[in-house]
């Protein structure tokens, strides 16, 4: 919304400056509010924009585990993605949507034959120590992310999750809090599917 | 029936706005004389009628009077007085009629004091505010009216968020909303301009008391806002970057920017066509503040679709008044036509950059902030963008500012000379970097970041010092002469000063509380002991009393350093049994350069208490700072350039570039 380069034209310039520029912000706000309409109208899902990785092998990476959280789970690389339907949850202590999801996480912990991981997201340690120990810890390892793993995945923002098949492909991505309703209708059944 | 008279009077408000918003342009356009006289008694009877709206709605609220839904559904009997009344204001419906209410205040301050302003000017500013006042009063009516009726009345009230009912938040919304409204001010002055096709130095100085005294009261409100959450939440932080506080940073950054660019059009009438659009952007910015968040339209999606009505009412009201007034800018604003020009090193050069600055900072807040609700507001799930992506963003515009905010006022106008201003900054320099040593040194080097931003702190309150001791010529001439000289800067001059020197103070307080926050959360039984930086805490055990409508648990402990005792603190921790709900009431001991902090939790089994005991280095330092920038505000709102005689409309000879320049 807010355009700076009419202000320097406007002051290094003696003459008149171009029409264009100032006509700009009108412009920049129309494209605004006509993308806002027209999900709002017409009620589109910009999820369902299809995610690069869908069916690709999970990008490589290797994190380290939680400093001072070692002894309980350890890091998180590609290899230990491969051999069990896996569960990828982006999460962070600072994130309030991923406390709401929390107890969704927690359920698909405890089903047999899957395994879920974390991949704690540009956190402080002693924050994210306290918030497992607060809440309740459901990954069966867990990767401190500075950042980088979060790029290579095309995360955007806290919580993502991502679902990888037994050969290491990428097959579901959700953005966003996994509500019960997700849980029940999304990603149980395609990690069914998936186990088969 | 007193709720009628008050419906009844918001109606003819809304008339009143209409012809407030339509005849004095009309009759700007024309030349004619009557029709923009008019504008005058319309804004004061909208100011009037409105007062009986509110007064109504008041009455409604200390009388108890259930028979009105917006009552019965915020309020309740066994309430105090003091919520009562700001429980009037603590909903939806009652704190757009607030808003409505400054909206007219200000309306008739300017119909009331604006005699000095050209007729025509006067006219189509109280005209552009008269149409502001039919959106959000036709609002009102339309979708959130706070006088309908509801048969039958409940015996009771179900009663004010808790969480509300609390004097930081009682009176942070009447300041946030006359920050608001403030700059709707500026943004009436705006769009009158383009409609009159000129704005000069005369323009700037009508406008600027209205920013000033908007974002002051902002300041205020945010920092009000902030206080609350640090004692009400519980967590010990002050600022959690949620979309509610980002609303209302958005237009004080935009506002800092407004602020300082119509210095610039003042005093060497130039950068118009970007004042005018700052003018826009900020009241642009406190509409999305209002709507989106405050009203809770955005924060909670479900409103959008449980009453789509009020929700596009809202995007109506947003799309035509941005979307008109920037066009109309653009239609407009190539034929301002600047007069001055000027070099990139120099007082305005250095104004330049802090808009650049301040707005790409204002742009970054709001990428952050809209981008999640807007993903949430069209069903893409609820993400969070959160504190890392504020942090790495955010300070790195905000260092090259501060840095920047020394130098510039030691510059000329036209043509400044920065090693000379460099020159004179050495001792600030200097102090900045012993403050790197001692915190590296106190800190054992853990923190190099925190060590920047308390040099950064350092420098900027030593260089406005510097600034206003070189003005007066401090050491350099005998004492006497400087105190004359002292006695002779304008207001203004001070009021930068103070400003700058409470920002300088507010950096320091959020570096030290950011970097060396001391937590611990635990289980405590009564009689245990825990450390926290060097204090221990001991808790004393947990006893229950009651207030007029809510019962309590008193947490208690006593903190002791060595064998010296430094407190007793008591964590409150209440329920209200109206609405079900908890609240917790930090207990907190502040020595002006550490607050220590202490909240009780759930109790266990075995008789052990949850408790977060907190020790946060030099928080009370980020009110302070708050409160001093307020204080800059107003000192430099005193000046006499703003209340003497009628600024001539005439450009006002060019300054000698030596002058010393008034802020």
């Amino acid at each position: 919304m807010s355009d700076t380069s009419d202000m320097t034209d406007t002051a290094t310039t003696r003459g008149r400056p171009s029409r264009i520029l100032f006509v700009l912000p009108v412009l920049l706000f129309g494209v605004l509010a006509a993308v806002i309409a027209y999900f709002m109208l017409t009620g589109r899902d910009p999820r369902l924009l299809p995610s690069t990785l869908i069916d690709k092998p999970a990008p490589k990476f290797k994190l380290p585990p939680i400093k001072g959280w070692e002894g309980r789970k350890p890091g998180l690389a590609t290899a230990d993605l491969k051999g069990k339907v896996t569960v990828v949850n982006f999460f962070a202590s600072w994130c309030v949507p991923c406390l709401a999801e929390h107890p969704q996480v927690m359920a698909l912990s405890k089903i047999k034959g899957i395994q879920v991981v974390g991949i704690n997201h540009k956190d402080r340690p002693a924050a994210a120590k306290d918030w497992l120990t607060r809440h309740g810890d459901p990954y069966a390892r867990i990767g401190a992310d500075a950042g980088r793993a979060a790029i290579d995945w095309g995360v955007y923002g806290m919580p993502e999750t991502f679902i990888v098949d037994k050969t290491g492909r990428i097959r579901f991505k959700h953005v966003g809090i996994i509500r019960p309703e997700t849980l029940k209708n999304k990603l149980l059944p395609i990690i069914r599917q998936l186990q088969k | 029936m007193i709720a009628e008279v008050g419906h009844f009077a918001l109606i003819l408000a809304a008339l009143m706005a209409l012809v407030q918003g339509t005849l004095p342009l009309v009759g700007a356009a024309r030349g004619d004389g009557a029709m923009m006289g008019l504008a005058k008694p319309a804004a004061q009877a909208q100011f009037l009628l409105i007062a009986v709206a509110f007064g109504a709605l008041t009455y409604a609220y200390v009388v108890s009077d259930f028979s009105i839904t917006n009552v019965a559904q915020n309020s309740h009997s066994a309430k105090p007085l003091l919520y009562k009344i700001t429980g009037v204001w603590a909903n939806h419906e009652g704190s757009m009629l607030l808003w409505v209410l400054i909206l007219a205040l200000f309306g008739a301050a300017l119909a009331s004091f604006g005699r000095n302003l050209p007729p025509s000017l006067h006219a189509r500013a109280l005209g552009v505010q008269g149409l502001i006042g039919v959106a959000f009063l036709a609002f009102l009516l339309f979708s959130s009216n706070p006088f309908e009726r509801l048969t039958p009345a409940p015996l009771d009230g179900s009663g004010l968020n808790p969480l509300l009912q609390d004097p930081g938040l009682a009176f942070h919304p009447p300041f946030l909303y006359i920050g608001y409204v403030g700059f709707s001010m500026a943004f009436s002055f705006a769009i009158a301009a383009l409609l009159e096709g000129r704005v000069d130095p005369a323009w700037a100085r009508w406008v600027r008391p209205w920013t000033l005294a908007a974002w002051s009261c902002l300041t205020v409100g945010i920092a009000l806002g902030s206080w609350w959450a640090y004692y009400e939440l519980g967590w010990g932080g002050w600022w959690f970057w949620d979309p509610v506080e980002n609303a209302s940073f958005m237009p004080w950054i935009a506002g800092a920017a407004l602020l300082h660019s119509s210095i610039v059009v003042e005093k060497r009438d130039t950068l118009k066509s970007w004042t005018v659009l700052l003018a826009i952007i900020v009241f642009s910015l406190s509409l999305v503040g209002t709507f989106l968040v405050r009203s809770g339209v955005l924060t909670s999606v479900h409103a959008f679709a449980t009453d789509p009505a009020r929700g596009l009412f809202i995007l109506a009201i947003l799309v035509v008044t941005i979307g008109s007034s920037l066009a109309l800018y653009a239609w407009r604003a190539p034929q301002l036509r600047a007069t001055g020009t000027f070099r990139p090193v120099s007082r305005e050069g250095a104004l330049i950059l802090n808009n650049l600055l301040l707005t790409v900072a204002a742009a970054t807040v709001f990428i952050g902030t809209l981008y999640p609700l807007v993903l949430d507001a069209v069903g893409g799930g609820k993400i969070s963008v959160g504190a890392p992506y504020f942090n790495a963003t955010f300070i790195p515009i905000m260092t090259p500012l501060v840095m920047a905010m020394a130098i510039g006022p030691m510059l000329a106008w036209k043509r400044g000379d920065l090693w000379a201003a460099l020159g004179r900054l050495k001792l600030a320099l200097g102090a900045a970097l012993a403050a790197v040593a001692l915190t590296l040194w106190l800190d054992s080097a853990r923190d190099v970041l925190a060590a920047m931003g308390m040099a950064l702190a350092t420098w900027l309150f030593v260089g406005t010092a510097l600034e206003l001791a070189g003005r007066v010529k401090l050491g350099r001439a005998p004492i006497m002469d400087s105190l004359r000289r002292a006695g002779g800067l304008p207001r203004a001059a001070y009021g930068m000063t103070v400003a700058h020197m409470g920002f300088a103070v507010v950096i320091a307080g959020i570096t030290a509380s950011s970097a060396w926050q001391t937590e611990s959360i635990r289980t405590m039984k009564p009689g245990e002991t825990t450390k926290v930086a060097g204090y221990d805490f001991r808790f004393l055990g947990v006893k229950d009393g009651r207030g007029p409508n809510y019962t309590s648990q008193f947490g208690s402990f006593t903190v002791t350093r060595g064998d010296r005792p430094v407190a007793t603190l008591v964590a409150e921790k209440r329920f209200y049994p109206v609405q079900r709900r908890q609240t917790t009431e930090a207990a907190i001991h502040t020595t002006w350069l550490s607050d220590l902090y202490a909240v009780i939790g759930e109790a266990n089994k075995s008789g052990g208490w949850s408790v977060r005991l907190y020790h946060n280095p030099l928080v009370p330092w980020i009110w302070i700072g708050a409160i001093v920038m307020f204080a800059g505000g107003l000192i430099s709102l005193s000046d006499r350039r703003h209340r003497v005689g009628a600024p001539r409309r005439a450009r006002p000879s060019a300054a000698p570039a030596s002058a010393p320049a008034k802020a």
